[in-house]
């Protein structure tokens, strides 16, 4: 049994002292102890970080940039552990979104150095001698500090319709049977459906700059392509049929800065170029590869 | 100073009534004269039901209302695709046989040993019963699941998830979307609540204070909108509290920012109870150092672990199951490695994780996200060399205790069990219990969405749409109204992020994977100083739009509450069952020794074992918690399933 196989190694661990090293080691609080010794030995090396600040309850304020000093020997790797290092130490009035802080959630999207990024896995450039910019997303209303308005982009995201349309429906057994889907019909939503909803994209496109009201965005139109795209979905001439107009897909004039700058590597050009492709008739939704209901019946 | 409040009050008003923003307020029924109107006035919305938090479980329940007719407020401190439900990566366990000949009774056994005997038989039944419908659901919706060759859903093996009552091998019953299910999961949930958006009303970015109560019942919530920095009253009927896990009173887990178990404290705070808090899951590979989650699904792929000697160590503590077996017996068993200075690196304090022994195409097909996770934050490229791991803090298996229809429950005076009338509660922060002192990976997110399912079912059976929402008493929300004025302009010695640290420090060091009475002890009476220590907090910002320092300080004292929580029912239980491992108190204790052959043995009485639910009363704000006990549901619901006996558990 592990419990007696414990005492057993416990009891040759021997003096408590030791013991309680293990233990330290054991349940991470030995990298925390270490984490928290003074480095003294160390020449601290120190980055500035210029950050965008405003605040609409402090009547009559203008956007200022803040500079802190951080130092990087006391910092964990990442600009987010920058960010929350000086809203710890130095300013707690400093405002960010931020929550998985591993890059699957989307809060921390910020310009960061020129780049529109995800800060938790943004990498802090390690030559002192810069300063690191950062802005909230371009272009878009600031709430305060780091956090922008998303509502629109998140309307447009509405608009678009992201659930699945069937046909008939209410002939299908809900909940009883399973869709069949290729795998080569599956691998077509590879590369879209990873997407975030960060925003990274969609703000970074000087299109969306000039015409956010009306051009849907890389972001929302990628999205829009990922269920047109669908082999179970059943209203991509529908869906197709909501993006004819001269705005809500052909603002885009394929400067490419979504894909360049998406921080999870996904390709919003080419969805959106195939959008155009599917509205333009040079190409057409293929069949399903499996009969979808199959099992429906 | 109180000038100043008054004029930045009239901003206030005039950007909710008349700003962008009037027409996203649906159903303000109670706006007081603007002139009268002082900072802390609230607006009041009613509603045929609310849900608190926007997860999976509580999106689940959200949408499940609204196709009732419901009118369902969705409140949630976060958009919500950005809870923390969108990082769980490995799968959603149901039945399908897809890859093996497969049956729920099996994921039911499984799920009961899993659970070290501790879980709730029949809330465990429901939850494998409709697991099947549940994700067939969820295709209907369009989640994208990867898929097998016949176009059939693709399942994974998980740890502890055997065919034929453990006796048929591994069962492969995962239902995956590559390693991102959370992610797809969520954001499929997300797109349901807006085809539903006619009922389904969200507010971001409002941070819930606390619920209202009313004569024993729950009939609302008080939030405070981060935007604006106004107060809204919400009020309904019923309440779905689906507000996640407290994983961050921990220093190293796998949890976000955000997990701080506000859930929990809102409920602690009506002196209401929490159960089986001391059953913390470390999950057993999080990435050394930056604690961010390797799926199990990287075993389930055929991943091993590996220690110091290249030594494929699980073998010795799980013969039949070796690294698939349940995450506990995982957990200890790396740590037990490490002890016995196995472990890997300069400091011999973590073991390895291989995959490169794996296709790279395959890694590539099906662990696309850990690939790139493990190159960010571990420096490792997976196809050429092992990743490091450690143990780390990942669930809690307890939270507010309900039946199987997700309904809350308390225990009155004499001991006896009582429904809290307008309460319900899905997801992490609740304890149907399904999970009993270990939770099954992968059996997550099918709780989130068969619980916030059934909640949403239970209120739509005892109410209906347009039911009068009860009244409420202004004297409702002073309590939390003068905890908010108070922390806002808190200027103690202590700033939040420091105090956060000191708990999260004390949590690591005294409650981690094997736990021990004195130290135990010795954690009980720094979290209670802790608590003291919080009356002298420090909070810099005095503004109220966006204020993240005060956020966080709403946190941190949500925090302290489940820490106080699990910290105490941790103490107290004196034997070792899943999670819980003491090191002085090492057995399982049952009402029975069913190691020994039963016949000729006399049951324990209740007082003398432990195989019943911990529940933990908070007193106060007094750093401490008063106890009481529940018995375990050893039944299941109907004969369609036997229940299974406790016997000794091993993998």
């Amino acid at each position: 049994m592990l419990a007696t196989e414990a005492r057993q190694i416990l009891i040759r661990v021997g003096s408590l002292v030791a013991r309680n090293q293990m233990r330290a080691i054991s349940n991470g609080t030995a990298q925390l102890e270490q984490q928290a010794q003074p480095k003294e030995a160390q020449e601290p090396q120190i980055k500035k970080f210029e950050i965008y600040r405003w605040n609409p309850d402090n009547a009559g304020e203008k956007p200022y940039m803040q500079t802190y000093e951080v130092d990087l020997r006391e910092c964990g790797p990442m600009v987010l552990d920058a960010l929350i290092k000086i809203k710890n130490e130095m300013d707690p009035t400093l405002t960010f979104r931020r929550s998985c802080r591993e890059g699957i959630c989307g809060s921390c999207a910020m310009n960061i150095g020129g780049t529109n990024t995800l800060a938790c896995i943004s990498k802090i450039d390690i030559n002192t001698s810069k300063s690191l910019k950062v802005y909230p997303l371009p272009h878009m209303y600031v709430v305060r500090d780091l956090v922008p308005d998303m509502n629109n982009f998140y309307e447009q995201y509405r608009n678009i319709q992201p659930w699945l349309q069937r046909k008939n429906e209410a002939g299908e057994k809900k909940g009883k049977a399973q869709y069949l889907q290729s795998v080569e019909d599956r691998s077509k939503l590879d590369g879209l459906y990873e997407c975030i909803l960060c925003a990274c994209c969609s703000t970074s496109c000087p299109s969306y700059w000039w015409n956010a009201e009306k051009y849907l965005g890389p972001a929302v139109l990628m999205q829009a392509y990922r269920w047109i795209i669908d082999s179970r979905d059943e209203n991509s001439a529908e869906r197709l049929n909501k993006l004819k107009d001269p705005f809500s897909v052909y603002r885009c004039h394929t400067i490419m800065n979504c894909t360049r700058t998406c921080p999870k590597g996904l390709n919003p050009g080419r969805a959106i170029a195939e959008i155009k492709k599917l509205l333009s008739g040079l190409a057409s939704k293929p069949a399903p590869k499996l009969e979808t209901a199959a099992l429906h019946k | 100073m109180n000038r100043l409040f008054v004029r930045r009050a009239g901003q206030h008003v005039t950007r909710s009534l008349f700003g962008p923003n009037a027409s996203r307020l649906p159903q303000v029924t109670c706006v007081r004269d603007a002139c009268c109107k002082d900072e802390y006035s609230l607006i009041d919305h009613k509603f045929d039901a609310i849900v608190i938090g926007a997860g999976g479980a509580g999106m689940r329940a959200g949408f499940g209302l609204a196709e009732k007719g419901f009118q369902t407020a969705i409140i949630s401190k976060l958009f919500p695709t950005r809870s923390h439900t969108v990082a769980a990566q490995g799968g959603v366990n149901a039945a399908l046989s897809n890859m093996d000949k497969d049956d729920w009774k099996y994921h039911f056994y499984d799920t009961v040993k899993g659970s070290d005997w501790l879980g709730d038989q029949n809330a465990i039944h429901y939850m494998c019963r409709e697991a099947e419908k549940a994700v067939c659901e969820l295709d209907m919706y369009g989640m994208p699941f990867s898929r097998k060759p016949d176009g059939k859903i693709y399942q994974r093996p998980f740890g502890g998830q055997t065919l034929d009552y453990g006796k048929g091998g591994v069962a492969r019953r995962a239902c995956a979307c590559a390693d991102r299910t959370g992610h797809a999961l969520i954001h499929t949930l997300y797109g349901q609540t807006l085809k539903h958006s006619d009922s389904c009303h969200y507010f971001v970015d409002y941070f819930v204070l606390d619920l209202i109560m009313s004569q024993g019942a729950c009939v609302g919530c008080l939030a405070w909108k981060l935007d604006d920095g106004t107060f809204h009253r919400f009020l309904a009927k019923n309440t779905v509290v689906a507000a996640g896990g407290c994983g961050r009173v921990y220093f190293s887990t796998t949890a976000g920012h955000t997990c701080t178990g506000d859930g929990n404290a809102w409920v602690s705070r009506q002196e209401l109870p929490l159960m089986d808090m001391e059953f913390v899951q470390f999950h057993p590979t999080g990435i050394y150092g930056a604690g961010c989650l390797i799926t199990e699904g990287v075993r389930g792929e055929g991943g091993f672990f590996l220690n110091c000697k290249g030594e494929r160590f699980m073998e010795r503590y799980a013969p039949k199951a070796k690294d698939l077996a349940s995450r506990d017996v995982v957990a200890r068993a790396m740590t037990m490695e490490v002890l016995a200075g196995n472990g890997c690196g300069p400091l011999k304090d973590h073991v390895h994780l291989q995959l490169h022994h794996i296709d790279a195409k395959i890694i590539k097909q099906r662990l696309p996200g850990i690939m790139v996770t493990a190159r960010i934050f571990a420096k490792v490229d997976v196809t050429k060399e092992p990743v490091p791991v450690l143990p780390t803090v990942h669930y809690n298996m307890g939270g507010i205790p309900t039946d199987y229809k997700g309904r809350v429950v308390t225990i009155d005076e004499n001991g006896k069990e009582q429904v809290v009338k307008g309460l319900y509660s899905c997801g992490e922060t609740s304890c149907a219990s399904v999970h009993g002192a270990n939770r099954l990976g992968a059996n997550s997110l099918l709780d989130l969405i068969i619980f916030g399912r059934v909640c949403a079912l239970d209120i739509a059976a005892n109410s209906c749409p347009g039911d009068k929402p009860p009244q409420v008493e202004d004297k409702a929300t002073e309590k939390s109204l003068d905890n908010f004025k108070r922390l806002r302009c808190a200027d103690g010695c202590i700033p939040t992020a420091a105090l956060r640290m000191e708990l999260q420090r004390t949590m690591t060091k005294h409650a981690a994977v094997f736990r021990e009475g004195k130290l135990l002890k010795e954690g009980l009476l720094k979290v209670a100083e802790l608590c003291e220590q919080f009356k002298d907090i420090k909070t810099t910002d005095r503004t109220m739009v966006w204020n993240s320092n005060l956020v966080e300080t709403l946190e941190l004292q949500n925090m302290l509450a489940n820490a106080v929580h699990i910290i105490t029912a941790m103490e107290n239980r004196k034997e070792s069952r899943g999670s819980h491992a003491r090191e002085d108190f090492k057995t399982r204790v049952d009402e029975l020794d069913y190691g020994a052959p039963l016949a000729g043995q006399k049951k324990k009485p209740f007082e003398e074992h432990w195989r019943k639910h911990t529940m933990t009363f908070a007193l106060g704000n007094k750093g401490c918690a008063s106890i009481k006990y529940r018995p375990v549901v050893d039944t299941t619901l109907d004969s369609s399933v036997a229940p299974i006996p406790p016997a000794p558990r091993t993998y």
